[in-house]
């Protein structure tokens, strides 16, 4: 199967401190990766190095390398911006900026300078029906997106990050400051995203990840400790760590 | 048990200084409400009395253009038209923000986007610094520098609007940039996240992000720096040639109200009619202040409901 990002004896370090602790982990194309782990196991830092948003904290270093589409995303000829608009990514709160709904679903398009105003609504409306908040949105497109519930945000910044057509997504526990209801609408957004993009998914909730993912990476202290299709992991681990923490023993 | 009921009905020595201190800060309030209040009343009094106890009719206040108000015209009306210096006023406040708010806006930008650590320890303490120079400062370097300048650039006396207006910029400057370094601060992080996250460069993400969100932040300070400068007084008059005429042009002698009160308050009788006169001129800044206020509040509440 064709992996879309490939990392590979992937250290990082946050001053001298190593956080992660050589990481080799690839992410199949059209399959949810679900990367689990109690607090501080190192899963988020892992996540948001695969599109450099680490870049942003000061003091960070990462050896070995990350691959995406066969280019070393850490290389100094890659540009940061081209890569983040590929690498989606979908963030803990509900974060869609103080505008319109439809301002925060174009906002990518308009960095890339799309202007024609037939595609930006086709796109707007694309974008909000594949994240299953359009029928609640389509009435209110120009009403600010901080008047809609944290669900409804949070499938809003879904589809901001669709209407620029990534390669992959990453959502950094995107269902864990919401209501079951709207978390486990999500759950069903994510599901159908599965035919046209990868996503890799942060998450606390072993449900969750039951429920939705193909594949599971299970980390702990900065290591990940085992990687398997997720059917085979809930069923039969074979790390005893794993085991453990699927047991709700620690985490 | 009797010990016990003495101690629950009788009032503790704790609950006895919370009252003790209830009373005093109540008393505090009391006495900042009588000064405001009775500064309001004599403003509101004195300066109506212009139009009640000396029958000058209001449109003429603000619409005629000469002011004498010790002497009357042909028909024994008094010269009170205040409209030469209610344009002043008004020009040099307008002209002061639209100069500074370019300014403000990139200051604060780079103080808070672009260099944080720089900012805050050249820049931060150079805007205080222009916080704290006494206005009378201002005005002698406005009168030493900006009028002759402005005489060899662009002609006339040098004392003007455009005088006051350069000097006024030079003082509401501080107070917008670090009002709106504030309103930048709250901007919060995540928005800067999730638009880096969508590819955005910095430079598009202040523009586009921060700088959209913060617009209600940057009206509040755009406003305050008016108040600023609308009140503002000495500098000005200093500079702005005091003449109780309607400016023509930029360059031509003006005067604001407060340049008219500050030349005029030490000439006039208590109770007739040119000292209150000066009363409506006071009048008139008290509700232009008060107007200032509730705009501030007005684009608060807006903002916060976005």
């Amino acid at each position: 199967m064709e992996n879309v990002i490939t990392a590979e004896n992937m250290r990082l370090y946050y001053g001298e401190k190593e956080a992660l602790h050589g990481i080799n982990l690839a992410f199949p194309k059209n399959q949810i990766t679900a990367l689990l782990g109690p607090s501080g196991s190192g899963k988020s830092t892992f996540l948001r190095s695969l599109n450099r948003m680490n870049d942003l904290i000061p003091d960070v270093t990462i050896t070995g390398s990350v691959k995406f589409e066969g280019q070393d995303i850490y290389s100094p000829k890659m540009d940061v911006v081209n890569l983040r608009k590929r690498v989606g990514m979908v963030f803990q709160q509900p974060n869609p900026f103080p505008f319109s709904v439809y301002d925060n679903v174009i906002y990518g398009l308009k960095l890339e300078g799309v202007k024609d105003k037939k595609l930006l609504d086709q796109r707007v409306e694309e974008s909000l029906k594949q994240a299953a908040v359009w029928d609640e949105t389509k009435d209110h497109l120009k009403e600010s997106a901080l008047s809609f519930s944290g669900g409804q945000q949070q499938r809003i910044c879904i589809a901001r990050v669709l209407a620029v057509q990534p390669d992959m997504i990453l959502m950094d526990e995107p269902t864990s400051a919401l209501d079951p209801v709207s978390s486990s609408k999500i759950e069903d957004t994510m599901l159908e995203l599965k035919n046209d993009y990868t996503v890799a998914i942060v998450t606390h909730n072993m449900q969750q990840a039951a429920r939705i993912s193909d594949y599971s990476a299970f980390f702990l202290n900065g290591d990940l400790i085992e990687t398997e299709a997720t059917q085979q992991m809930f069923v039969n681990p074979v790390q005893e760590q794993t085991s453990d923490f699927l047991n709700g023993k620690f985490g | 048990m009797d010990q016990i009921k003495n101690e629950l009905t009788h009032k503790s020595k704790a609950s006895k200084q919370d009252v003790r201190g209830r009373t005093i800060a109540f008393i505090c309030i009391a006495v900042i409400m009588l000064v405001v209040l009775s500064i309001l009343f004599m403003i509101t009094s004195r300066g109506l009395s212009t139009f009640i106890q000396d029958k000058v009719p209001v449109s003429d206040f603000f619409t005629k253009t000469v002011w004498n108000p010790s002497a009357v015209d042909a028909n024994g009306h008094y010269l009170v038209g205040a409209l030469p210096m209610i344009v002043g006023s008004f020009s040099v406040t307008i002209l002061a923000a639209l100069l500074a708010t370019p300014f403000a806006i990139a200051t604060a930008v780079f103080m808070t986007e672009i260099s944080p650590k720089r900012g805050q320890r050249i820049l931060q303490p150079v805007i205080e610094l222009l916080v704290g120079i006494p206005s009378v400062v201002y005005g002698f370097i406005g009168l030493t520098v900006v009028v002759p300048l402005t005489r060899q650039l662009f002609g006339g006396t040098g004392f003007g609007i455009l005088s006051g207006t350069f000097v006024l910029f030079v003082m509401v400057l501080p107070t917008i940039t670090s009002m709106y370094i504030d309103s930048l601060k709250s901007v919060p992080r995540f928005y800067r996240e999730a638009s880096l996250a969508l590819g955005a460069t910095r430079w598009q993400t202040i523009s586009r992000v921060v700088i959209r969100a913060s617009v209600p932040g940057l009206l509040t300070a755009i406003v305050f720096g008016m108040a600023r400068a609308f009140g503002e007084a000495l500098a000005v008059q200093m500079v702005i040639g005091n003449a109780a005429l309607l400016p023509h042009n930029l360059l031509s002698p003006a005067s604001t109200l407060t340049s008219v009160l500050t030349t005029g308050i030490g000439n006039t009788v208590m109770g007739t009619l040119p000292n209150n006169a000066l009363w409506t001129l006071a009048l008139i800044l008290l509700v232009m202040s008060l107007l200032f206020n509730l705009l501030t509040r007005y684009i608060g509440r807006k903002g916060g409901l976005k």
